[in-house]
């Protein structure tokens, strides 16, 4: 017991000794200072993010809402404008690739030939790969449930290797486009086993 | 017991075989403006278009670059002039969409688009600061380390 208050007793005079010193020390400048701020997608909707920073944390989940830290120990909330966001991001902003975009198209029954209308898609396409700088293309095949799982898997890879030919032949380099096929794993429409749903025999195709 | 430890054992080695697999190739640069630099295992390759990025890789722009990456689950980062961005970490899985994505900007500024990995699993993706921890829900943002006098 007294062993304790005496060791209280010096962790006080040494409390107070610190804090002497410090007073007479001009103010600090911001250690730091580091702006985060949410930004609308192109269609407008906002997602959210979580800022933590010593143990506090900030929610933004509205657009433009800023946090920022300038003293340490200190999360501050805000907004900015969309013109303040150009102006200070503006280099940043204008070297963010283009969008990944994603194509479907749909085949003929238990075939690798296309349908009529997403024939007409195909143009689209070269011209979106055309439009992206170091163009990589993801081509991943599809069936409906119609024929067993190892049947359906070569079928979804076969469409996704028609796929890579004819953009090989439209003058697209064999590397840039990889292929894969999923069989009747993912379908777009849910169905039971040996339903021929046409929405599921298709290729989806990424831009990026 | 001995079977259980000889178990983990093959599953970490699975496990780390797999990790090296998929961390190989984890994007690639789609632009790059000016000074464009990327730092990797000691070694500072001048960024050029096309480029695969790998884990670890960190990018470094100068007073004049400026730089932009699209990785495999379909994120986009991009950054500014006098901005250091390091690739902490990257593992993404194209059948299921998991994965795990950690990147750090230590300064400059940063644009952040979300891809696959963050949209499957919230919190797997994070963005780090010197002082801040940002943890990504499907979204597009900004972030800017300011440069601080002495």
């Amino acid at each position: 017991m007294r062993h304790s208050l005496v060791g209280l007793a010096l962790l006080a005079a040494a409390g107070c000794a610190r804090t002497v010193q410090v007073a007479p020390a001009p103010p600090a400048p911001p250690a730091r200072d580091e702006t985060i701020v949410l930004l609308p997608g192109p269609d407008g909707k906002v997602g959210s993010l979580t800022v933590t920073h010593e143990g506090q944390q900030q929610v933004l989940d509205v657009p433009y809402a800023t946090a920022r830290v300038q003293q340490p120990g200190t999360l501050e909330g805000g907004r900015l404008t969309a013109e303040q966001v150009q102006q200070r991001f503006q280099p940043a902003l204008s070297a963010q690739p283009p969008r990944p975009v994603t194509f479907v198209l749909y085949f003929l029954d238990d075939s690798d030939e296309f349908t009529p209308l997403s024939k007409r898609e195909i143009p689209k396409i070269s011209a979106e790969i055309a439009g992206h700088p170091a163009p990589e293309v993801v081509v991943v095949g599809h069936t409906d449930r119609v024929g067993s799982l190892t049947y359906n898997d070569a079928l979804s890879l076969r469409r996704a290797e028609r796929v890579r030919t004819g953009f090989v032949q439209m003058g697209i380099p064999r590397e840039q486009i990889s292929v894969a096929g999923r069989g009747e794993r993912e379908p777009i429409v849910p169905t039971e086993d040996e339903d021929g749903e046409p929405r599921n025999r298709r290729v989806e195709i990424t831009v990026r | 017991m001995r079977y259980g430890f000889v178990g983990w054992v093959a599953v970490a080695l699975l496990v780390t075989a797999g990790g090296i697999a998929v961390a190989d190739e984890i994007g690639r640069v789609k632009v790059a403006r000016g000074s464009v630099t990327i730092e990797r295992t000691g070694r500072n390759l001048p960024a050029t278009l096309g480029m695969t990025l790998q884990e670890g890789d960190v990018v470094v722009t100068g007073g004049d670059g400026s730089a932009g990456v699209t990785f495999n689950d379909d994120s986009l980062l991009s950054i500014g002039p006098d901005s250091t961005l390091a690739i902490d970490r990257f593992a993404f899985d194209t059948t299921t969409h998991a994965g795990r994505f950690d990147t750090s900007l230590r300064r400059g500024t940063l644009s952040a688009v979300s891809g696959k990995i963050a949209r499957q699993s919230p919190d797997a993706m994070k963005v780090r600061t010197p002082s801040t921890i940002l943890g990504v829900r499907g979204t597009e943002f900004v972030v800017h380390v300011a440069p601080v006098a002495p």
